[in-house]
């Protein structure tokens, strides 16, 4: 099986998934994919803020934020749990 | 002797990745703080002179890309077209080095000298990655020097090889760029050889890069062809464009921008696999370990809550030695020029213009350096980014960013500081709009007037009644926010995509250079504004000078002297004591009431009594009103115009005001809609400034004069007359 697909932020805590598409508008999908955030990339859910929203990411290697609404943008497949 | 030759760097990079620090490292203290012109992107610059040469330093606003999303993009590339610097220096963060090569595959597309800096390379080795540097030097064909920011390695090899690559006849590299998929290039190459063809000699840009652009559908480089050609020839190479671009989509089913922006990494992704090893060492990883505790689902907020709780215990307790310094200082220089100035206008401006209300703002210098220095300890080590992590959610209810708690926190202990410190917001609009709303934070200089009125009226609820007034303008900071969010300040709200950063452990010269650049400007805005409106504020109320008295009270002093003396002549000596007190009282009470007078009659007064139509409304009396328009210059002014006025002497006799006021006929509800009017009226002037500095627009410090001093009046009025319907 090729795993669940699902948005980001369906994801739990301590689960990784790939990503497989980036939606919004066109700055916002321009920006995130210019931070790394390309199809086929591994994405890491460090931790929800205290107060479920943002997120807590890790992406090539580095930490970053992501609300929630803005985490719903994004598709991952592959999901499982663990650290790549 | 010859004579040095300038080379201009620019230093480029993402955010976190040490630029600052190495621009300091590179210019010490010979930088200046300003704003790049017609925005309010900090721009810094430096100087530095060795191996002969003069070096101008600018160290460019951090992005992620040259995009031209946001401001700073902008502003970062329009320098590097523009300016033409002689060299850029692009610091990459070598713990990132995947992410941080597309700025760097950007910055070769342009047509510029480039120098990489491997920064944090001592990092890089903890964490077992290793860069292969000839390896990147010559898959882009530029130059890499290992550096360590914080410890001031590598800094020197890289300012040679800045030299060197300067002074290379060596034309500029071509070909060691991103080359895109066929399509892509198949549409680069004859839209380049059309834009030469047409509109070439109007820019000095390279034509791949404008094709590039095109492609991307860049808003501003458009709007350069459309300029910088004869309207006609613009319009064509734009209809070329859109053409080629039309073919793209069509054939991608996306964006033409969004593929190259997938293809440049694809282009990074093969450099990564060939320069970059990373041997599994599995160490702890610090910044994950502290982050289980700084933003952990419990104790993220208590701890959070203790810093700034520990912030503003610094500020006032700390702050609180110097501050009695300099107020003893400002006695002083205030004693000494009443001694040697001969009595008159000249003495009195110096004395009660230029001093006193100079003074009154100068002991605040100490608060905000401390504030500012706390602020850059959070910057600095990594926490300002959890702080805006955890806040976000609440702040996002408002329409801001997280980042925009501290500042409105801030607010509290004094406007102008607050002010300062969003910079470190990095969308205009929510700078702007946390800007706008900082001012009904209630600041400390409004405490005194609560202190008086409150503690007046509301004896034992004064309490209450205070901290309804911090409550009240918080609700008026969220509306307003608001409001101001879905109107003048429309759109999108800038994405919460934030990096955090690893912890690190802050360098204290940088956090001395933080304050101090924070310091000057404060210092800067006393000389200025500050000094003018004081002496405004201070002619307005000396003249004019030659007042009709309703009384003669030279003539009354005297007779109240002569008439003691004659008594006291016939008592004995304990008597006497009595009555020589007795006789201080009686003059000191003509003199109260020489300078209330005056007051009533000069300029101010008479304004005070032109605008007591606009105040009765919401039960304010032509005092009041002085004491308001007074509260312009620093709001704590207001309580000591307001003991002038009413003839009590000096405010530290706030018992004494109280009671006149009662007798005054003010009425409890009259004292709350003046506690509402100052809360939310016009900012103070240092605000203002500040707000004109900050939005880099007059029309948002005037904005938010009329804002705020029309919202006052309307709360009072509903308060006021509201209350009399019911009391
Ligand atoms: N370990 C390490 N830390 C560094 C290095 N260069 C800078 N820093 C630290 O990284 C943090 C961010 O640096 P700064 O210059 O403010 O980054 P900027 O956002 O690019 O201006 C500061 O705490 C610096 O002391 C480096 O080479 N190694
Ligand atoms: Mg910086």
């Amino acid at each position: 099986m090729k795993g669940q697909r699902m948005y980001l932020s369906e994801m739990e805590e301590g689960q990784t998934g790939v990503i497989t598409r980036v939606g919004g508008d066109g700055s916002f999908r321009r920006r995130l994919l210019e931070m790394g955030f390309i199809k086929g990339s591994e994405i890491y859910v460090e931790k929800y803020a205290p107060l479920k929203d943002p997120i807590e990411l890790v992406i090539k290697g580095y930490h970053v934020s992501l609300r929630v609404e803005e985490a719903a943008q994004i598709t991952v497949e592959n999901v499982r749990e663990g650290k790549a | 002797m010859k004579f040095p030759k300038t080379l201009t760097i620019a230093l480029a990079g993402n955010p976190n990745s040490g630029k600052t620090t190495i621009f300091n490292n590179l210019t010490g203290t010979r930088q200046k703080v300003g704003n790049w012109p017609g925005v309010t992107v900090e721009k810094k610059e430096g100087h530095l002179h060795k191996h002969g040469y003069d070096f101008k330093i600018i160290d460019l606003p951090g992005t992620y890309s040259l995009t031209a999303f946001s401001l700073e993009e902008i502003v970062a590339r329009d320098f590097i077209l523009d300016e033409k610097p002689d060299v850029v220096i692009d610091i990459i963060d070598s713990t990132n080095l995947e992410r941080s090569l597309y700025l760097a595959t950007q910055l070769r597309e342009l047509d510029t000298r480039v120098v990489f800096a491997l920064n944090m390379s001592d990092m890089a080795h903890d964490r077992g990655i290793r860069i292969d540097d000839s390896k990147l030097s010559e898959l882009l064909d530029v130059p890499v020097v290992y550096t360590v920011g914080n410890r001031d390695e590598g800094i020197d090899d890289l300012l040679k090889k800045v030299i060197e690559v300067a002074e290379s006849p060596k034309g500029l590299p071509k070909e060691r760029r991103v080359k895109y998929s066929k399509d892509i290039e198949e549409a680069i190459a004859p839209l380049s050889d059309f834009i030469a063809d047409r509109v070439q000699d109007s820019f000095s840009y390279d034509v791949r890069w404008i094709a590039i652009k095109l492609l991307e559908d860049d808003a501003v480089v458009k709007k350069r062809v459309l300029e910088g050609t004869d309207n006609h020839h613009g319009k064509i190479v734009l209809e070329e464009a859109h053409k080629h671009r039309e073919r793209l989509t069509r054939q991608y089913n996306e964006d033409p921008g969004i593929v190259m922006t997938e293809e440049r990494y694809g282009f990074i992704t093969g450099i990564i696999r060939e320069v970059l090893k990373t041997s599994r060492k599995s160490r702890v990883d610090v910044s994950r370990n502290i982050d289980l505790i700084l933003t952990n689902r419990f104790l993220g907020f208590p701890i959070f809550i203790f810093f700034i709780w520990l912030m503003f215990q610094m500020t006032f307790t700390l702050g609180a030695y110097p501050m009695g310094w300099i107020e003893s200082g400002i006695d002083l220089i205030s004693g000494v020029a009443g001694g040697l100035l001969p009595d008159g206008l000249f003495k009195s401006l110096i004395i009660d213009g230029i001093i006193a209300g100079v003074g009154s703002v100068a002991i605040f210098l100490p608060n905000i350096l401390i504030l500012f220095f706390c602020i850059a300890l959070f910057e600095d080590t990594g926490y300002m980014a959890r702080a805006a992590f955890l806040m976000d959610k609440i702040m996002h209810l408002i329409g801001l960013h997280g980042k925009s708690f501290i500042p409105m926190l801030m607010g509290f202990g004094c406007n102008v500081p607050a002010i300062m410190a969003t910079r470190t917001l990095e969308s205009r609009k929510d700078r702007i709009l946390t800007v706008l709303i900082n001012p009904f934070m209630s600041c400390s200089a409004r405490l005194p007037i609560y202190i008086l009125l409150a503690g007046t009226f509301f004896a034992g609820r004064a309490g209450n009644v205070i901290f309804s007034l911090y409550l009240i303008g918080i609700v008026f900071a969220i509306l307003a926010g608001r409001l101001i969010r879905s109107t003048l300040l429309k759109g999108d709200t800038a994405p919460f995509v934030m990096e955090l950063p690893p912890y690190r452990m802050p360098m204290f010269s940088s956090l001395m250079i933080h304050m101090w650049d924070r310091g000057k400007i404060f210092i800067k805005k006393m000389g200025g504004i500050i000094l003018i409106g004081s002496v405004i504020v201070w002619a307005l109320s000396a003249f004019p000078q030659n007042i009709q008295f309703s009384r003669d009270y030279d003539a009354q002093i005297r007779g109240i002297e002569a008439l003691y003396q004659a008594k006291m002549s016939e008592v004995t000596v304990p008597a006497g004591e009595a009555l020589e007190s007795a006789r201080d009282d009686a003059i000191a009470e003509l003199e109260r009431a020489r300078s209330a007078e005056k007051a009533e009659k000069s300029y101010i007064g008479r304004m005070g009594k032109v605008m007591a139509p606009v105040f009765a409304p919401i039960g304010i009396d032509w005092r009041g009103s002085v004491a308001l328009l007074t509260g312009f210059v620093a709001k704590e002014i207001v309580v000591s115009t307001m003991g002038v006025l009413y003839a009590t002497g000096s405010e530290e006799e706030g018992e004494v005001l109280g009671n006149v006021l009662k007798t005054s006929g003010m009425t409890p509800l009259a004292a709350y809609a003046m506690m509402l009017f100052v809360l939310l009226y016009i900012p103070c002037l240092a605000t203002i400034a500040a707000i004109k500095r900050e939005t880099d627009s007059w029309r948002w410090a005037l904005f938010s004069v009329a804002f705020n001093t029309s919202l006052a009046w309307i709360v009072a009025f509903v308060v006021y007359q509201g209350g009399r319907l019911f009391i």
